[in-house]
Formats: C-alpha cells, structure tokens, sequence
C-alpha cells in the first residue's frame, strides 16, 4: 500500500477480442438466467391479470378469485404438510443409518438405493398410490374414522377408495424422503470427527454421541433439507392428479371422499379443457404456487446458506 | 475421513477402573431376542386373521420392545436406549424399503405383458382398443427432450463458466443465489410460463413441442448450472495458471485446457440433468398435449410425449380398459427404463472419460 516508488507496472495485458466475447457471452447467461426467472413472473402476471380484474362472478365457481384459489392453498398446505411430517422422521432415521450404523461397506450402496426414489418420475408415483397404495389404506382410513373420529382431520365418512388427502400425503412424503435424506446424510457425516470421538471417550454410547455431537451440528441442515422437500411436495402435480378425489371446498377432513385438490393438479386437470378466463384463473392459480414455494425456496437457500457460512471453520 | 467410531474401546468385564463393572448381554443375544420378538408378532398376527403386513408390523415392535426390556434389565438405562434407538434407525431405512420395492415389483408386474415390438413400433393412430403402442410418443419424448437440452447446456455451461471463472462481486451471488431458488420451481408453472410466453408471441390456444422444450428447459437449466459449476471448480488451479504463463489468452484455456479437463464431469452432470427432466409430465400436458397420431415437427402443433401417453391412458380409458392400462403401465415402466439408463450411461461416462492424471 505505502510503496511509492513500486517498479514500474506491467504492461496490461491486451484485451483480446475473443476474450471479450467469450467473458461476453459467459456473463450474459449468466444475466439470462436472472432475466428468466424474472420473465416466469412477469409472464405469469400478464397472463393472470384478467382474472385478477374479472368480475367476480365470471371465476369459476362464481366466489371471486379468493374464494377459487383459497381451497386450492388450503389442499396444497395440508398434503405438503403430511408429506413433510411422514417424511422429516424418517429421513433423519435413514440419514442417521447410512451414516453410523449401516456396515461401512455397504452403506454407500444403500445411499445410493434411496436416492432411486428420487429417480422415479412423478406420474409413475402417481400409478403406484392409485394401484397400490389407496386400496391397502381402506382399512386404515376404515380405523383411523372409528378410533380418532373426534379428530377434525379423522371426521369421515371415511373414504372407500383410498383417494383421500392422506392418502396423497403419504405418496408425496415417499417422494420427498430422498431429498431430506440426501441432505442430512451429507451434514451428519460432516459432524466433526474430533466431537464424535470426544464424546464416545466419555463413555458415551453411540445414541448419546448422535444426541451430543451429530445432532447438533446437522439440526440446521436437516430443517433446510425439510424446506427444500416441502418445496417440492407443494408443488408436486402428478401423483396428487392422479390420486386425488378432489374437487370439494376447503375442509380439514384428511379420510373422506371429498378433499380439497391443490393448485398444481387442479391446473393439470383442468388446463386442457379451460378456455377464456377460466385460463387466466387457473394460471393466477400458478402464480400463488409460484410464490409461495419461491418464498419456501429462498428461505431454505438462507438457511442452508448460513450454515455454509461457519461450516468451514470446523 | 474419521476413524471408525465403532471400533472405539469399550469397557470390558476385565476393565480394573473405579467405575462398576458393566453387564453386558452376549453378542448374538440382541438379534436372537428380536427374533423372538418377530416369532410372538407373526404368532399374535396368525391368532388375529394372518397377513403379512400385520405380522412385520407386529413383529418388529414386539421384537424392538424385546430387546429394550431385556437390555435394560441386564445392561441398564443408558445402553438400552442406544439399543432402542438401534432399533428405530434400522426400521426407518426398511419402512423406506417398502414402497420402492412394492413401486418396482408393480411396474414391472402390469408392464411386462405389453412390453413387446408393437409397444415400439405403433402408434395410437386409429387405435380405439387392443395393439397400439407408444411409437409417436416415445419419438415425441425424445425430440422434446433433445431440444431442451440443446437450449438448456450452452446456456448452463456458459453461466457455470461465468460463476467459476469469471464471476465476482454481487452478480456472482445474485446468480449463484438465484439459480439455487430456481431448482425449486414447481414443474407445473414452467410450463405456465411456456405456455403464457407463447400465447403472447403466438395468440391463444397454441400448442407446440417446442413449447414443451422452453418448458423443460427453465427446470433442467438449473441442474445444469449446479452440477457443472461443481464440476468446474475441480480442475486444478495448476493448469490454469501453466496455460496463462505459455501466453495462452483466458478464453482459449477455458476452452482448451478447463472444460476437456472437466469433459467427464461435465458429461455426468447433463446427462443426469436429462434424467431429471425426461420423466416430467405436467409442463408437457400444458403445453404440448397429445395426439394420438406421429409428430416429429416440434414446430408445428401437438405432440405425444411418453408421461402424458402414459397419463391419459390411465385417466381417460376407453371401452377396452384393459387395454388402455396396460399401455399406461408400460409406457411407465418405459419411463422408468429411460430414467435408469440415462443415470447408468451417467455413471458409465464418469468412469470411462475421467482425466488422465498421467501417472
């Protein structure tokens, strides 16, 4: 900083014309990429402003664009939020497994094992919960109506196609169990070594290690894992299309055969078919479910992010 | 990495310290106990009308309550917790078994009977009951698919390049920041976007399989990004700075020295970004369609695709049902055998064009 007499610079270095254009061209994707993301906002807007402006009587439905919309949020909020309370526990178990109790040989393979269930494509989920899995949750639904029917989400009558909110919950939760899974695993087998070790020469056995050390160390990672699943499953279309009886106005009751369908698989079904401001409708539909798992995304991003922050020090 | 934390000393009944001498149960006990446990499940389960669901379920909590009182007793609170817990990890990774083989053995038990040459080589054209195949969509799939990547790469090649040699400062973070958020976009509303795009280049109702392909690309680009990025940042400072000091100008070591040192990686990341997007329904049902007749022209009106074949089949059968689910199951199991090869042949170009390290 204080050298005055410093040698004399280096000549710059010439600017060539192609690493003008090649730095050009690197950044503009770059730029590009931000551009699309603003344009799937700016499109969807311009798209969805006559419904927006519409007379409330010309949405479908005829309550307004918040009467239409409200019951579709309300679906996508109670799949999503079953699928994450299936699926957070169990992912943390089979993170937890494949890190410290799985034969070390063999643990790699069984990681790679779950994440298959990332590989599967949406609509195939959507066959096996329609084939498989809601005929064999008759029974349970059956159960869950006589035993838990003080419950508002048990009210019943319980469903005897197995199509039910729950029903879907689940499969989205097997859908999401392999991003929460990936996720943990990867922080828990960071969780420092020298912690570990300190804690099982205490005497601690491994349960209290995973508590002291592991835990710990990757809590912020599996809630930002938690998050990125639940992203995924409020926007799942596919299975919930498939699976779902939907149709009926905004109720909690997870068994019955009426259940309020999401905003993803209520635009799948009836985008095909919709004409004039029903699309318009069904793309301001969209746009809420952009939103809202824009705003999911970002906060896991930041979540994750922080963590990044200080993760280097160990 | 650490060293094994299991192997980590224990006491032992020959420990002279202070501290009591542990009980421990011998070693097979726990897994023998357990058995039992399972044995008492499947035998309650016979008394209450058997099924197999019943009696894994009633056997592995009977097995694990098993083995939590006996450890308790004889080694106390503390280990028997840790065997509980044991236990509980153990059964989350099976309970997580249970659909993907229940998922896999059903695909391929209802796909198989129609996975034959016709299933390849018709299409629906006229088809309103048995034969058929999914010809124009399996085309259609792979046009779509091959058009979203060729917009897709250069574009997250470009910007990876961008983030990993070029990028500083608030635009890097923005992107990087952004292209994260990205990856979560729902697939239903790209295809919104594509389709609202074009209805205002277009006018309304317009459907086209390029549509579909700006629809995969903004969820593949994303992926792209990310895994290049990764990718890039492997290569060694080194060779960089050995091609900077011959006088080689930035953008030809880039392009001669960076990216063929990370072709293999490179290769890995697009093909799995493919396999990612490959089995994507819901943009393509927006914006494409269906027909039931061939179309190789991504420019000119509806195309098949294979997830949408796949999903009509199921939803709107006609009066062969039959017929009509057993091409919807194999046109998943298609899908499925898509989705795998693609993550194989990503595997296999990691192995065999990894850098020579040339030593």
């Amino acid at each position: 900083m204080t050298t005055t007499s410093a040698p004399p610079a280096p000549p710059r270095p010439k600017r060539r014309p192609g690493d003008r254009l090649f730095s050009g061209a690197a950044r503009g994707s770059g730029i590009f990429i931000l551009l699309v993301l603003a344009g799937v906002a700016a499109f969807l807007i311009s798209e969805a402003l006559p419904a927006l402006t519409a007379p409330s009587d010309e949405i479908p439905g005829g309550e307004g664009l918040a009467g239409y919309v409200g019951p579709l949020v309300l679906g996508t909020l109670l799949g999503a939020a079953i699928a994450l309370i299936v699926a957070t526990p169990l992912a943390v178990g089979i993170a937890l497994y494949t890190t410290y109790y799985a034969p070390r040989r063999i643990a790699a393979g069984m990681g790679y094992v779950i994440d298959l269930l990332a590989a599967i494509p949406s609509v195939v989920y959507g066959f096996w919960g329609l084939a498989v899995l809601a005929p064999k949750m008759v029974p349970f639904h059956e159960w869950a109506a006589d035993t838990l029917g003080f419950l508002p989400f048990f009210a019943g009558p319980a469903s005897t196609s197995g199509r039910t909110m729950l029903t879907v919950g689940i499969v989205l939760g097997v859908m999401i169990l392999p991003i929460i899974s990936a996720i943990s695993r990867e922080v828990f087998s960071q969780a420092p070594a020298l912690h570990r070790e300190a804690a099982l020469a205490l005497g601690a056995t491994r349960w209290e290690m995973i508590r002291m050390a592991v835990l710990p160390y990757g809590k912020s990672g599996v809630i930002a894992g938690a998050m990125l699943g639940l992203g995924r499953a409020l926007g799942e279309t596919m299975a919930v299309a498939i699976i779902l009886s939907g149709g009926a106005g905004a109720t909690l009751n997870l068994i019955s055969n009426s259940n309020p369908s999401t905003i993803a698989s209520n635009i799948a079904l009836r985008f095909p078919e919709a004409t004039g401001v029903d699309v318009n409708t069904l793309v301001a539909s969209g746009l809420a479910l952009f939103l809202i798992t824009l705003a999911v995304n970002m906060l896991a991003r930041w979540v994750v992010n922080r963590r990044a922050d200080f993760s280097g020090a160990n | 990495m650490s060293t094994d934390t299991r192997s980590a000393p224990r006491p032992t009944a020959h420990d002279p310290g202070p501290v009591a001498v542990h009980r421990r149960l011998p070693r097979f006990a726990p897994v023998g106990i357990f058995l039992a446990g399972i044995a008492l499940g499947a035998v309650l389960s016979a008394l209450t009308g058997f099924s197999i669901a019943t009696a894994v379920v009633y056997g592995v909590v009977l097995g694990t309550l098993a083995v939590y009182v006996a450890s308790r007793s004889v080694e106390g609170r503390r280990k028997a917790t840790d065997r509980l817990v044991t236990s509980l990890v153990t059964t989350a990774f099976g309970i997580a078994m249970v659909p993907l083989v229940s998922l896999v053995y059903t695909v391929l038990d209802k796909g198989l009977p129609r996975l034959d040459s016709a299933f390849f080589t018709n299409s629906m054209y006229r088809v309103v009951g048995e034969g058929g195949g999914a010809y124009h969509a399996i085309l259609g799939t792979l046009i779509i698919t091959a058009l979203a990547t060729v917009i897709s790469v250069p574009i997250g090649l470009m910007t990876a390049i961008y983030l990993v040699e070029y990028g500083t400062g608030r635009l890097k973070k923005a992107i990087t920041f952004f292209v994260d958020v990205m990856t979560g976009i729902p697939s239903i509303v790209a295809g919104l976007f594509s389709f609202a795009l074009f209805t205002l280049l277009f006018g309304n109702s317009v459907r086209l399989g390029v549509m579909g392909a700006v629809a995969l690309s903004v969820l593949m680009i994303p992926v792209v990004v990310r895994s290049c990025e990764e990718v890039l940042k492997l290569v060694p400072n080194e060779l960089r700075e050995a091609s900077y000091a011959l006088g080689v100008p930035k953008w030809r070591t880039v392009v001669k020295v960076v990216l063929p040192t990370a072709v293999a990686g490179l290769g890995t990341g697009v093909t799995l970004s493919v396999a990612r997007v490959v089995g994507e329904t819901a943009p393509l049902l927006v914006t494409v369609g269906l027909i039931t007749g061939t179309n190789l022209n991504p420019f000119d009106g509806r195309m098949a695709t294979l997830p949408v074949f796949a999903y009509f089949q199921l939803t709107q059968p006609g009066t062969a049902t039959q017929a009509f689910l057993d091409r919807a199951w194999t046109a998943a199991l298609v899908l499925i055998i898509l989705v795998m090869a693609l993550n194989v042949v990503a595997r296999l170009i990691s192995r065999f064009f990894a850098p020579k390290t040339g030593r």
